[in-house]
């Protein structure tokens, strides 16, 4: 499509020469030869080999982790850890496949993501914001940065016992812990973005005519859109953290609970199975967020 | 097509007793002082001079990026008091939006003026085939070789028909062949606009083979040493630089820039001591010597 020979250009416009020489098309156009399906999946194989290659490497990993631990528990190996209890991974798929028929473990699993939902959103729809404000007004930045810099190191989990005389509902402070563990992350990650903004964009942009609104965001925002999207990774990942946390220590609902609650009930195969969809919940998130990152900043999917 | 480029030829800089100098913990560090030049309306004038001595400082004021410690930029009369689209910049980094494809980087000034989107398509799509770039519309920058990317800078940077377009170094890290073609398409671009041209180049051909005139710059702090018209006719064609007369221009200007260069390094090196150089200097002054 790009093939120098296709370029039109005006009669009085400059020597063909120069044109010809200047669009040279950035990569070879391929030759259109007609391929068999035979060397195209050839191709493709010779293309994609590396990944094959890692995904065939990661099912096997995933197989033997599965096959270790089966023989552990099966043997109940006693080694400085005690398999004694800990239940097989057959047992696990046992208790999989009556939980998800169990209409209170899907409750647990929706309430927890709806906390996720709601706390991780307050997070990304303050934070954001805030980061980008912090990052071009230096007055905003000097009056939230040091408070910002005191609470941060607080993990979320020190706030259960605040959040609990804060919020008058259970539901409102687990909410909050999940929105505390996520925002920091997704403040610092947005004002580290704004402050890597090239100069030299801004001014391209100034001598184009553009006003400060417009250079918000035609500029910084999109150029710090990155690193927000960094933050936002980060923070799904603390967010999920501080909610299994608040949800064992206060909760009543939710697959943190599930999962704590499946301990004091000697249901041993039912911890396992919580802390599978717990990392199931969190693969899952961090891909949409990935997806999402994708679908906002389509000049950096290569 | 032609109301983009409508120009009315204007684009008249003037630049009167300047000097500027940069506030540091050291103190003020003088950049350019007593600085005169002029561009008249449709002229293409080079500014050369050794490194450092105050080219960008000088060009960054007539954009708007800098106020001048003394003396007054113009253009058109109007004093300069900030950047603004009347004067497009091109810069030696390529300075495209790299989450903008060609013709979205193309457009932004229209947009920020507030033109509806299909008339500045229109208008993009005109412009990016001068350039021999309407291929490449929907690419992002980061696709693009060092020579597209900057013919999309200086696209943009004329799209909004600027009176004048200041280029800081453009060409400075393309190879010599893209250089070549690249001097060819600003000289076509410069020439059916009638735009006023102020180009900032270390490399003396460049400034000959392009310009209507040259300022030759001082050594830090900066000021003019000499201003040399260039009568060569146009269209020029390479070939011309093997004339006699291109090369009287460039053996004047080569001495003129070695004078400064040798005084500003001679500066930096008697600082450094010339022990690490392995250099004896029985005297001499290193002019002498090198
Ligand atoms: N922000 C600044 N603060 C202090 N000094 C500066 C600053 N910017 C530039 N200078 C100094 O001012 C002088 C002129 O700089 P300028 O960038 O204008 O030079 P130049 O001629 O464009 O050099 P080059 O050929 O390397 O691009 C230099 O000696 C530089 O060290
Ligand atoms: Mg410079």
């Amino acid at each position: 499509m790009s093939s120098p020979a296709l370029v039109r250009h005006p009669e009085d416009s400059m020597p063909a020469t120069a044109i010809a020489e200047a669009s040279r098309a950035p990569a070879a156009t391929p030759l259109a030869t007609p391929a068999s399906f035979g060397t195209i999946a050839l191709r493709w194989y010779r293309l994609n080999q590396g990944r094959l290659r890692a995904t065939a490497i990661g099912i096997a990993s995933l197989i033997a982790f599965l096959l270790v631990w089966h023989l552990l528990t099966t043997y109940r190996v006693v080694f400085f850890v005690r398999f004694t209890n800990v239940p097989s991974p057959l047992a696990v798929y046992a208790s999989f496949t009556t939980a998800i028929h169990d209409p209170k473990f899907l409750m647990h699993i929706l309430l927890s993501c709806r906390r996720i939902f709601i706390g991780f959103s307050l997070a990304a729809i303050v934070g954001v914001p805030l980061g980008l404000i912090m990052g071009r007004f230096k007055l905003v930045h000097e009056v939230i940065f040091p408070v910002a810099e005191v609470l941060r190191p607080i993990p979320a989990i020190a706030w259960v016992p605040m959040a609990i005389m804060l919020w008058p509902t259970n539901e409102q402070s687990i909410v909050f812990i999940t929105f505390l563990g996520s925002f920091f992350p997704v403040l610092v990650n947005t004002l580290h973005g704004m402050s890597l903004v090239d100069p030299v964009l801004v001014r391209a942009a100034q001598c184009l005519g553009a006003r400060e609104r417009s250079i918000f965001r035609e500029v910084y925002f999109p150029a710090s859109l990155p690193h927000i999207f960094t933050g936002l990774t980060v923070g799904m990942g603390v967010a999920w953290v501080s909610l299994i946390a608040a949800e064992m220590i206060s909760g009543q609902y939710g697959i943190g609970y599930f999962t704590w609650e499946a301990y004091s009930l000697v249901q041993y195969a039912d911890i396992a199975l919580g802390m599978i969809a717990i990392g199931v919940l969190g693969l899952g998130s961090s891909l949409l967020i990935r997806g999402a990152g994708q679908l906002v900043m389509p000049w950096r999917s290569t | 097509m032609s109301e983009v480029l409508a120009n009315t030829s204007k684009g008249h800089i003037e630049v009167r007793n300047f000097s500027l100098a940069y506030e540091t913990i050291e103190g003020p560090v003088q950049a350019v002082t007593d600085t005169q030049i002029h561009v008249r309306p449709g002229e293409f004038v080079s500014i050369v001079g050794p490194s450092g001595c105050g080219k960008s400082t000088l060009l960054n004021a007539v954009a708007g990026f800098l106020k001048p410690t003394t003396g007054i930029v113009t253009v058109d009369g109007d004093r300069v008091n900030g950047p603004s689209a009347e004067r497009g910049m091109v810069f030696q980094q390529y300075s495209l939006f790299p989450w903008k494809t060609v013709r979205e980087n193309v457009e932004f000034g229209l947009k920020m003026r507030g033109m509806p989107r299909s008339q500045r398509e229109r208008a993009a799509r005109t412009l990016l085939g001068l350039a021999g770039l309407e291929a490449f519309e929907k690419h992002y920058p980061e696709k693009l070789s060092g020579g597209m990317k900057q013919r999309v800078g200086i696209v943009r940077a004329l799209a909004t028909g600027p009176k004048v377009l200041l280029l800081d170094e453009p060409f400075g890290a393309l190879d010599a062949q893209t250089r070549v073609i690249m001097q060819q398409i600003l000289t076509n671009m410069w020439q059916r606009l009638k735009i006023s041209v102020l180009f900032v180049t270390h490399d003396i051909d460049e400034a000959i083979f392009l310009s209507d005139r040259v300022y030759c710059m001082t050594a830090r702090p900066g000021s003019i040493k000499a201003e040399i018209p260039i009568p060569l006719e146009r269209p020029r064609q390479q070939s011309m630089m093997m004339s006699s007369e291109f090369l009287a221009l460039r053996r004047g200007l080569m001495s003129l820039i070695r004078e400064e260069s040798l005084k500003a390094m001679g500066g930096e090196i008697n600082d450094m001591g010339m022990q690490g150089l392995n250099i004896e200097l029985h005297g001499h002054s290193l002019a002498d010597v090198i």
